[in-house]
């Protein structure tokens, strides 16, 4: 049992008022609030550690790479990475998709090759696989979801073929909240020899999960999401697809011999990580990863399937149609719905009036919004600090917007 | 103007009832935009007669206040020299701007869309519609 009240004061921005009311911060999704933990350990990086890493001799720079190296070596025990060589930092969920669109991707996809994704996925997942797709004369294929917003895995017999390359799936939805059955697609890929990515940008903040379990190839996730920094993100990748990868960005640091016409390059995962990264960002993100290690990740979870759960059931009897899996074993801390009497749009204005913060709009899944034949949705999503007095706050703001437009 | 003053007594009554709703045919010019943001859709229709704008109608799905803000435009407009449109319409996207203090009598009751003005991220709603028949009138002259 998460201990709500003692987590909210970890987090200074929930005492704000918004419009003489307090702030009822419902759009964890988007990106969560931070802990005064998190805030705390990134000034005290800047207080006293600051300096490049890998460079200098000074004690100083050891501080800072001893800092830098152990948020990586958190943020791979966080998925269950057996080696932090195998954590690559970059600027988050999205930049690490295209890490392995540029490299991974331009040396392995070819003409009438295959790339799989999923009806839902977020564009984040679906346009740079669109472009790879486009730049190498690949086809990209689209594996259906049926109308509670699962994965039609009977028919991913049809959808998986001898050509296909890559599978790219999320392992919860931003939009319907599900979770994706990752392994079962991954033994499906990994048997007609693809490879499979796995945004975790939703799960990651939420779900504990190991990528070894998963057999993940590739797995993206995001700081900000998870009570971290905006600015850091990971890309996990299997050492052996790593070593043979070419790099991504040219720079500094990537490097381990340069010439005035060629260069050879580093040792994994510096390879992929040219230039001065960023550094404060990255140890915040490792102190975003103990954060939600002391407080639990398992409780997390079952908090969140009780949020959830409550959140249904009040939108649903206050005339909502609420998206995705009604099973809440199957889905994460979203809900996304609509009224039909107030637009999203609007209802998100009204709500804001009343200090309450929801998501309207397409949520960067469009193709899924085409699929459930809406032009937008309102959606509501849940952390460690959502209380259920935050569900009935947007209840009750719903019957007032509602009473306008009556 | 409260928010609840602004739906209650400029956005909702376009918004429920809209004016003009529907294609006109035949047609001079008709033109579909969208806000990729919010998915809000117009499409607007046209019929010339000279420079006068004779008929004018508009289809489209999105929040109340760009569907509003259209009809309340559509009725403004009809009967308008393409000309005097194009500054209307100018002089709606100043006021939105937050650029015209000036004679806002001319705009008579479009003055009440200036309520959207406080809540920034619904501006490019109101202007979806304005936007469109700015572009459509310049499609026509071209």
């Amino acid at each position: 049992m998460l201990d709500v009240e003692t987590i909210r004061k970890d987090f200074p921005i929930l005492d704000t008022l918004m419009h003489g009311r307090p702030l009822v911060w419902l759009d964890s999704a988007s990106t969560s609030q931070k802990p005064r933990q998190v805030v705390d350990r990134m000034v005290r990086f800047y207080e006293s550690e600051n300096s490049n890493v890998h460079r200098g001799v000074y004690e100083l720079s050891e501080k800072a790479t001893a800092a830098y190296e152990g948020a990586r070596a958190a943020c791979g025990r966080f998925i269950g990475a057996r080696n932090a060589r195998s954590i690559i930092f970059t600027r988050g969920t999205t930049e690490s998709i295209n890490l392995v669109r540029y490299t991974w991707g331009r040396a392995n996809v070819r003409e009438g090759d295959e790339i799989l994704v999923t009806e839902m996925e977020h564009h984040s997942n679906l346009i740079p696989w669109q472009l790879l797709a486009q730049e190498t004369g690949a086809t990209l294929r689209h594996l259906p979801i049926d109308d509670e917003g699962r994965l039609r895995m009977d028919l991913l017999d049809q959808h998986m073929t001898e050509r296909t390359k890559l599978v790219a799936v999320g392992l919860m939805s931003n939009v319907l909240g599900t979770i994706n059955p990752v392994r079962r697609l991954a033994d499906a890929a990994h048997a007609v020899g693809a490879r499979i990515l796995v945004d975790a940008a939703q799960a990651a903040p939420h779900l504990p999960f190991d990528v070894n379990e998963l057999d993940a190839d590739f797995l993206a996730y995001s700081s900000h999401k998870m009570c971290g920094p905006t600015g850091a993100g990971v890309l996990y990748g299997r050492e052996d697809l790593l070593e043979a990868m070419p790099p991504f960005h040219g720079g500094g640091e990537m490097i381990r011999e340069v010439w005035a016409d060629r260069a050879t390059w580093n040792e994994i995962p510096y390879k992929f990580e040219a230039g001065t990264p960023n550094v404060a960002q990255a140890v915040g993100m490792g102190a975003a990863v103990e954060y939600l290690e002391d407080v639990g990740r398992d409780d997390i979870r079952e908090h969140e399937k009780e949020m959830v759960a409550y959140a249904i059931e009040r939108l649903e009897a206050a005339g909502a149609v609420v998206y995705g899996p009604r099973d809440v074993e199957e889905r994460g801390g979203v809900a996304s719905f609509n009224l039909d009497e107030v637009h999203p749009h609007d209802m998100a204005t009204i709500l804001d009036q009343e200090g309450i913060c929801i998501r309207a709009g397409h949520h960067c899944a469009q193709p899924l919004m085409r699929r459930l034949d809406v032009a937008a949705t309102a959606r509501a999503s849940f952390y460690l600090y959502n209380s259920p007095q935050d569900i009935d706050a947007l209840v009750d703001a719903l019957a007032k917007a509602k009473g306008w437009f009556a | 103007m409260s928010l609840e003053e602004l739906y209650k007594e400029v956005i909702l009554d376009h918004y429920r009832t809209p004016r003009n709703k529907g294609r006109v045919d035949p047609h001079d010019v008709a033109l579909e935009r969208n806000n990729p943001l919010c998915g809000d859709e117009i499409e607007l229709f046209l019929k010339f007669d000279g420079e006068t704008i004779q008929g004018i109608g508009f289809e489209g799905k999105g929040c109340s206040i760009s569907q509003a803000s259209a009809s309340m435009m559509t009725e403004k407009i009809k009967g308008l020299t393409v000309k005097n449109a194009g500054e209307l319409s100018e002089s709606i996207k100043r006021m939105m701007a937050g650029e015209e203090e000036g004679d806002l009598n001319a705009l008579g009751d479009l003055v009440s869309l200036k309520g959207v003005v406080k809540y920034p991220v619904r501006i490019k709603c109101a202007l979806l519609g304005w936007n469109t028949l700015a572009e459509a009138l310049q499609e026509s002259s071209s």
